[in-house]
């Protein structure tokens, strides 16, 4: 399944050049896991970096894919490609996803300067993973000015996004029982603006006081405030001002130095995750299927030995063979 | 009833004769139940009725709360309305179809309508690609409706037509007919079904949102209220919430929780409920399970009477009187061995009659392969008047009523679809339950729930998953000229040259105010139609003005 | 994670056409779910250039088409075109709900793979598209 022998090569040189196929297919080599997916990445890493990205999240219900639709047509009025990236999550017993996101976004499905693309979680726990930021990536080097990455609201995982996007938008509603939503960990730390959806709703000026309550008490803010805006996604209300913060925050971003600061911090997190990873992977294929390691975890399992002391001699004895 | 004694000799038998079988062999099932869920015991006896309030619960036909009927001489007076949906290709087919079935003893037509027209758009509309003809009868301008009822004295017979959120339009264009006929509009008799809720809760034909479709459904009520006593103003459909896989009581208490939303929307523009109640009207499916669905129809008539008198505080009688129309279930009919269809259909039929139906329309055999074929409506259409005119259960009314088993059943339907109601309500009424999602999704669960016992053959369907054939017989079904699109388009080309183009604008410009304002748009659409403005000119003003509708599909 | 596959078959359910009876295609997609399939549902009112630009954009390996309008014979081939027009060739197109025996040999030709009328076992499908996928 998949062609094994589309070369990387080719797939890089079509998204460049703004082959929607290459694009697709290359983000599938990357959701797969391919080989060739990283040596496609990284030929195209010095291409991105020119888009603006957005981060849209929040709880079920708070209509963030109708919000990310109104966006993408304020944006396109302003005559600015689109990328969209909807993450929605896989099932951790069957592996399976219903992508549920592309279908509220009927009204861009024939414009051509934008891209919809949806991804299951994969069984990454968290609203995010690597393929995520990997698939942006690609999404930025084929040249849309600004990709939105809409994922699912599930409170820890929100706060991958910032991995991401430059500016993260947390979406809610006007309802009973939200005040709780809001103080989970992370939520309030991870948003650049604050947007309270179905304005026409009962309670939403009352949950707009709510949220600024919150940042009021606030301790770690920096020099940004996040506005609390109010939208009604459904008409269209309040949207041109959303989109005209999104552009201020990115102007704060670039004038106040964070950009660069954060850049750092990602470019670091990036390369420390992916050594990681690849380290990891090198280990395991060495040790997963011997015998030793299966016995090793048998007798860790039966308090014969303890894993701490296991992993140091793995560890140690697989940098020695390294050496050699 | 000495109940004692009968509770005693309930208990030995249990712990006796039955006890004694069931260690023999054990009964086919674990839990037995009905479609819905309700659990079906072994036996019923007067224990279960003993609480029974006749006078209550039951009372007379054509009397509060109508379980046992709404007429008092129901079909001893006169038989429930034979009427098949049918149309296809053009009007000139379908006049042909409606009527060989008149000729053949139907008493009321019923018009099945093609996609683009029950979506707003006209034969050579893109999206028409294909469609032309082909679910129902193409209708772009009042030309068609001309064609479709030439020779058929609209002042005779009634027309049911089913079409919802261009109903205004087509009702317009009926009226313009019947003038042409000499027939006034007061005089007419019929339905339109005008129902949106459900097309955006399960059958997908809307155009436009919620609040300005119901302006369209008031605007009809209050016209039709003035103007045509005769006239159904809605056919209020669980139908097709059934056929989208909802279990029995999901089909009720969805269907009356929309009923419950137009009543409200009506009352809310200043409307009397007693003026508009009496001309509502009802359309349900007959499925498998026999004794669940001739309860179902009776908690429905039930339910509905305490809903409009207790909740609207409706006080004229027949405000309260919940007329409707039933139609054989399609979902059930296979594609396998199709022959075993009028079977199915022959007990869903006089399930309906049992469950005291105004009108009945029974699905031909052919129904999983294509529209019917000549001689398979007439099977469906005999099927019923044998039931009629051969079977006796016409004779007496409500002839199942008392029985300890059905009375039960009746109560525990009525109990959990006012439990659903109450959920609802709590939500906000029908509308906000299908813009969050909820009646979608319970209505997939269920569906989905049926296809998983389908497939895990928990749930036999004849000829499908057990006793099939290896070589199925081949058969001979309708087929739609292929040429209709093109040819319908031609017709459509040749109106739109021959007509009077000014007074063409000047109606739809007179529509697009009057649905800017608060104008009633009934007669402003009677006014395009009969310059030959066509459906999809119409619609598309209103598109202009009211948008349209997009879906919060929820999966 | 690690060393295990992260592969899916990726499907697009999709309702060309103005049909609006989605009960099967809702299921279908819930099965496919449940099989460890990513389904992209598109909705309603799909024209032809909207299932060809989801499929593309979407990288889906498998296209299910799901109408019961009759209007198979007009929509169906369409859509093959366009796919082909986009050079698309590796994809498997299947298609369900009320299309007549007689039709099916003529929609084959045109490159549907596979038909699967009313009462077909969601397993039936699940095992065709997992044994078939290119």
């Amino acid at each position: 399944m998949g062609d094994l022998t589309l070369s990387a090569e080719k797939l890089v040189k079509g998204v460049l050049q703004g082959n929607r196929r290459d694009l697709a297919r290359l983000i599938s080599l990357i959701e797969d896991e391919d080989p060739s997916a990283d040596e496609a990445l990284s030929s195209l890493y010095k291409h991105t970096g020119k888009s603006l990205i957005v981060g849209v999240t929040g709880p079920p219900g708070s209509g963030k894919s109708t919000l990310v639709t109104r966006i993408t047509a304020e944006y396109r009025r302003r005559e600015k490609t689109v990328g969209i990236i909807c993450v929605d999550p896989s099932s951790p017993f069957t592996g399976g996803a219903l992508l549920g996101d592309r279908i509220r976004m009927q009204e861009h499905s024939l414009d051509k300067d934008v891209y919809v693309r949806s991804m299951g979680t994969r069984g990454h726990l968290g609203g995010l993973s690597r393929h995520t930021s990997d698939a942006v990536r690609v999404v930025d080097a084929f040249g849309k000015d600004i990709i939105i990455v809409e994922t699912v609201g599930a409170g820890q995982s929100e706060v991958e996004i910032i991995e991401v996007a430059h500016t993260v938008i947390v979406a809610d509603v006007p309802g009973a029982g939200d005040d709780i939503q809001a103080i989970k960990a992370g939520i309030m730390e991870i948003a650049d603006i604050f947007v309270v959806n179905k304005s026409d709703l009962a309670g939403a000026d009352k949950k707009v006081t709510e949220i600024n309550a919150m940042l009021d008490i606030d301790q770690n803010m920096g020099a940004w405030r996040p506005p609390v805006l109010l939208t009604n996604a459904r008409t269209g209300e309040g949207i041109e001002e959303l989109v005209d913060k999104i552009g201020e925050h990115h102007t704060y971003l670039t004038e106040s130095g964070d950009f660069a600061e954060r850049g750092l911090k990602r470019s670091k997190d990036e390369l420390e995750q992916l050594m990681e990873y690849k380290l990891t992977l090198e280990l395991l294929k060495k040790l997963r299927g011997t015998s030793e390691y299966e016995e090793a975890i048998q007798k860790i399992s039966e308090r014969k030995d303890d894993p701490y002391s296991v992993a140091e001699r793995l560890i140690a004895r697989f940098l020695t063979d390294q050496r050699e | 009833m000495n109940r004692k004694k009968v509770s005693d000799g309930f208990e030995k038998w249990e712990t006796g004769m039955v006890a004694k079988t069931l260690n023999r062999f054990p009964e086919r099932e674990e839990k037995f139940e009905t479609i819905s869920g309700i659990p079906v015991k072994r036996l019923y006896s007067p224990l279960d009725t003993e609480d029974m309030d006749y006078e209550k619960n039951l009372g007379f036909p054509g009397q509060y709360p109508y379980t046992r009927g709404v007429q008092p001489t129901m079909y001893r007076g006169r038989y429930w309305t034979m009427r098949q949906y049918s149309g296809f290709a053009t009007a000139k087919e379908s006049n042909e179809r409606f009527r060989f079935l008149l000729e053949q003893g139907q008493t009321g037509l019923s018009v099945a309508f093609d996609l683009p027209t029950q979506i707003g758009y006209d034969s050579d509309h893109p999206l028409a690609l294909g469609e032309v003809g082909k679910v129902g009868v193409a209708v772009d301008t009042l030309a068609d409706m001309e064609v479709l009822f030439d020779s058929i004295p609209l002042d005779k017979v009634s027309t049911s037509m089913t079409i919802n959120s261009p109903a205004a339009v087509l009702l317009a264009m009926y009226i313009a007919v019947a003038e042409k006929q000499g027939v006034s509009m007061d005089k007419l008799r019929g339905t339109i079904q005008n129902d949106i809720l459900k097309e955006y809760a399960a059958r997908g034909t809307f155009i436009y949102p919620p609040e300005p479709s119901m302006r369209l459904i008031t605007d009809t009520f209050r016209f039709c209220t003035d103007s045509m006593p005769l006239w159904n103003t809605i056919s209020i459909s669980g139908y097709h919430i059934r056929e989208a896989g909802s279990t029995a009581v999901q089909e009720v208490a969805f269907t009356l929780a929309d009923g419950i939303a137009y009543v409200d929307a009506a009352i809310k523009t200043g409307l009397d409920v007693d003026k508009f109640a009496s001309r509502l009207s009802f359309f349900f499916g007959s499925h498998s399970d026999f004794l669940e669905e001739i309860a179902k129809f009776r908690a429905a008539r039930r339910l509905w009477a305490r809903i409009m008198s207790e909740r609207f505080g409706a006080k004229d009688a027949k405000s309260h009187r919940m007329r409707f129309h039933t139609q054989t279930a399609g979902c059930t009919l296979t594609a396998q061995q199709p022959d075993n269809n009028v079977v199915r259909v022959t007990l869903q039929a006089l399930q309906a009659v049992l469950g005291g139906t105004q009108s009945l329309h029974t699905n031909s055999r052919d129904e999983a392969l294509s529209l019917p074929t000549q001689e398979s409506v007439q099977i469906a259409l005999r099927t019923q008047q044998i039931i009629a005119y051969e079977s006796g259960v016409s004779d007496t009314i409500d002839p199942l009523a008392g029985s300890y088993y059905i009375e039960s059943l009746t109560d525990e339907i009525e109990k959990q679809v006012l439990e659903y109601i109450e959920k609802i309500d709590s939500m906000g009424g029908a509308p906000a339950a299908i813009e969050n999602g909820y009646i979608q999704r319970e209505i997939h669960a269920s569906a989905y729930d049926f296809q998983k016992k389908v497939d895990s053959q928990s749930r036999i369907v004849v000829g499908q998953n057990k006793f099939t054939v290896s070589e199925e017989q081949t058969f001979d079904y309708l087929r739609v000229d292929p040429n209709i699109g093109s040819e319908q388009v031609s017709r459509l080309q040749k109106i739109k040259k021959n007509r009077d183009q000014a007074k063409v604008n000047e109606t739809l410009e007179a529509l697009r105010k009057g649905a800017e304002g608060a104008a009633n748009l009934l007669p402003l659409i009677l006014d395009s139609v009969k310059v030959y403005a066509s459906l999809g000119e119409i619609c598309d003003v209103l598109r202009d003005v009211f948008g349209e509708y997009k879906a919060p599909d929820i999966l | 994670m690690y060393l295990s596959s992260s592969k899916k078959i990726r499907v697009l359910v999709a309702k060309p056409g103005l049909d609006g009876h989605d009960r099967g295609a809702k299921i279908v997609a819930r099965a496919l779910r449940d099989a460890g399939m990513e389904v992209i549902y598109t909705g309603l009112r799909q024209t032809p250039e909207m299932v060809v630009r989801a499929a593309v954009d979407e990288a889906v390996h498998v296209i299910g088409l799901s109408i019961l309008s009759g209007a198979h014979n007009a929509l169906f081939p369409r859509i093959m075109e366009l796919l082909k027009e986009e050079g698309v060739d590796d994809v498997l197109v299947v298609g369900g709900g009320i299309i007549p025996e007689d039709d099916i040999p003529a929609l084959k030709a045109c490159g549907v793979a596979e038909i699967f009328g009313p009462g077909t076992p969601l397993q039936v499908i699940v095992d065709y598209i997992t044994a078939n996928v290119k």
